[in-house]
């Protein structure tokens, strides 16, 4: 008894730990950078940019680490939900044309505010026939689950070309959205504000929900452990829709902003963003939201650091980060403790 | 004779052995059959395919591996030949230096990536994969100075592969016997070669112990093999086959791009091929890809017919648009992996319910 009791002690210090090695290392990164860099304004607006990358990445790829974790669902058809949630939420956003172009924030606002609210309810119904339809009758078999989530990334792609057509859809960001506010030499765009404030609310939210409520309780638990969740009585089946459904509506938000961040939307994107989602995940530990929090701003910080001193390695940069990551901590930053 | 060739693994059904005749006769006499450059690029096409395909069911089929990267090592041997060609001139010796260069650095390629993964859990491969596969397209895209970038290489073949080059003067049963048509059949002599050369492997033991692999790996280590090693074998012999793969289609097609080689697209294609074909089989490997490149080739004209027809009715013709295509093979393919997960071969073979 005593044992296991240490072992458990063991885990939670191991995890306080990791914690603290991955933030040690994105402290690390950002003064390498600040090394590299040289120029103190140019650093912040980089490290902006790499923030709301990275928040913008944690909030599409929050969804795919808990569904893994719950129900070990391996899910690549989650890109097709951040390409559906961006052209539903544009759609909307085009037919409020006046509220976009207000010169008012908080009509701006609201026009955004409604095309991701549209967006992700949109996406969560999806993700509910989704996961009924394909994901279902593949659980416990990851081969047939990459292979048939795949298959349902194709057909969601190609049935957004059927929708909106072929032709990739530019979307202008709102009004009071566009440009920079400068402090001296400091240069801050608006948008990259807006999406640290709404990826740190989401990641607020979501680590409240997850510790906080009983619902939390039993997505931690379930992900620790679902047989003995299931043997309490907690419908696991439901739960783990909750979250599937919870992870599709997160993906279709990540759609949206990244879409109003590219200006342009194309079918193909989700795919594209799915390969940063997956590195995020991987370095964060399969099933940790708060590792994956942890890789998606190592991730985002990266890339924009990278973009900037030597532009043509800014994928391969993160893939590099990866790779040494692993070769660390071969289960991720914070990998989630199997009690099975 | 037949056994050895075979290496004991027979088609084993009266349909299969039909079509699978059916397919090797037409590609045999493809250019006497269907005269014209269309059907013989399609047929060479063909031929490539099973091959690239029949490399991938090692890794999905038989190991039970899923990996994204395949496209990259059929790109190194297509780059590898058309760099050579592109940079030296059209030689043999450059053809041939430049494509066991790419087939080599595949093989250590996948050798470097397989040694990797042996850190991280095998549920990470996948992503991986499909991580190194983006990054080696983007590189590809930015060396433009030796790729071509975005808009690939052109370079003409050594003379004896060219349409200018006649083997024999006159015409034989209509049919001139160019530079082109020995292009075709030096295609099919190397596919068939690599096809028997695969099905002898997994014939093998070594084939044996992939298999055991995948329907149960912890079983297969505690058995004594290690399988880490299998594995590591598995991925490099299919990359090396892959950039084979590749190196026939930089000599078909005079021309190598990211479009052709490294795209997203084409690793799609080649898992339709495999599952609709049949995983763990490589007759699937054939089936499989003769009828996806026949559909990429005629399918459209068929649904552009079917898409005019429906022109009055809202949404349908854009359904059936000759470009959507692919959303009824990802429905067939989604179907498939649900319904037949032994593809159109395990029906044939009447196992369909197996595994």
């Amino acid at each position: 008894m005593s044992g296991s009791l240490q072992t458990v002690l063991a885990r939670l210090r191991g995890g306080d730990g990791a914690r603290r090695s991955g933030l040690l290392l994105i402290a690390a990164l950002m003064l390498l950078a600040l090394a590299g860099v040289g120029s103190v304004p140019t650093w912040i607006t980089l490290t902006l940019a790499g923030l709301a990358m990275g928040m913008m990445v944690f909030i599409m790829a929050s969804g795919l680490t808990l569904v893994f974790g719950l129900m070990d669902v391996l899910n690549f058809g989650h890109g097709a939900f951040i390409s559906l949630g961006a052209f539903v939420g544009v759609s909307v956003m085009a037919a409020l044309g006046p509220w976009m172009e207000s010169a008012s924030l908080a009509v701006n606002l609201a026009a955004v505010l409604a095309g991701a609210i549209i967006g992700m309810v949109v996406t969560g119904l999806f993700g509910y026939v989704f996961e009924r339809l394909v994901v279902m009758p593949v659980y416990g078999n990851h081969l047939k689950q990459i292979l048939i989530t795949m298959g349902g990334l194709i057909v969601v792609e190609q049935l957004i070309y059927v929708v909106w057509g072929p032709d990739a859809i530019p979307i202008p960001r709102p009004e009071t959205l566009k440009g920079a506010l400068t402090f001296g030499d400091v240069v801050l765009e608006k948008y990259r504000l807006l999406a640290v404030a709404v990826g740190l609310t989401i990641f607020a939210v979501m680590t409240g929900v997850l510790t906080r409520t009983k619902i939390g309780l039993l997505v931690r638990a379930g992900v620790e452990n679902s047989e003995m969740v299931e043997s309490l009585g907690y419908p696991i089946t439901r739960l783990f829709i909750a979250v599937f459904i919870a992870g599709s509506a997160l993906a279709g938000l990540g759609g949206v902003m990244w879409g109003l961040y590219e200006e342009v939307i194309t079918a193909h994107m989700g795919m594209s963003v799915m390969v940063m989602v997956f590195i995020v995940v991987i370095i964060g530990g399969l099933g940790s939201v708060e590792g994956c929090f942890l890789g998606a701003l190592l991730v985002g910080l990266m890339n924009n650091y990278v973009a900037y001193l030597a532009p043509k390695m800014a994928l391969g940069s993160s893939i590099l980060l990866m790779v040494a990551i692993l070769m660390w901590r071969p289960e991720g930053l914070l990998p989630v403790a199997k009690g099975r | 004779m037949l056994n050895t060739l075979f290496s004991g693994d027979f088609p084993r059904s009266r349909w299969l052995t039909g079509l699978l005749l059916v397919i090797a006769v037409a590609l045999l006499l493809a250019p006497f059959l269907f005269p014209g450059s269309r059907p013989l690029d399609t047929a060479a096409k063909i031929c490539v395919f099973i091959v690239l395909v029949a490399s991938y069911d090692l890794l999905l089929g038989y190991t039970g591996v899923v990996s994204f990267a395949h496209t990259v090592f059929f790109g190194m041997g297509a780059y590898g030949a058309a760099i050579a060609l592109a940079k030296v001139g059209p030689g043999w010796g450059a053809l041939l230096t430049g494509g066991a260069l790419g087939v080599v650095s595949a093989m250590v390629l996948a050798l470097l990536i397989a040694l990797f993964s042996l850190r991280v859990r095998a549920i990470f491969f996948a992503m991986v994969t499909l991580a190194v596969a983006s990054a080696f397209a983007i590189l590809v895209s930015q060396l433009f100075h030796i790729t071509g970038g975005e808009d690939g290489l052109s370079y003409s073949l050594p003379r004896e592969l060219t349409p200018a080059f006649r083997l024999v003067q006159d015409k034989v049963f209509d049919v001139r016997i160019d530079g082109r048509l020995l292009t075709y059949y030096l295609v099919l002599t190397v596919s068939v070669v690599l096809f028997l050369g695969l099905l002898r492997l997994v014939n093998s033991p070594f084939g044996r112990v992939l298999q055991a692999i995948r329907e149960n790996e912890f079983r297969a280590e505690a058995l004594g093999y290690k399988t880490v090693l299998y594995r590591t074998l598995a991925s490099c012999i299919a990359a090396g086959v892959a950039a084979l793969a590749g190196v026939m289609m930089a000599v078909w097609a005079r021309y190598t791009g990211p479009e052709t080689t490294l795209s997203m697209d084409i690793m799609v294609n080649i898992l339709l091929m495999v599952v609709i074909g049949g995983m763990g089989t490589l007759y699937g490997a054939v089936v499989g890809a003769t009828l996806f490149v026949l559909a990429q080739n005629y399918l459209q004209t068929l649904m552009a017919g079917l898409s005019s027809a429906l022109s009055g009715v809202p949404v349908l013709p854009n359904l059936f648009a000759p470009d959507r295509w692919l959303l009824w093979l990802g429905v067939l393919f989604i179907l498939s992996v649900y319904f037949f997960p032994t593809g159109l071969v395990g029906r044939l073979r009447g196992t369909g319910a197996g595994r």
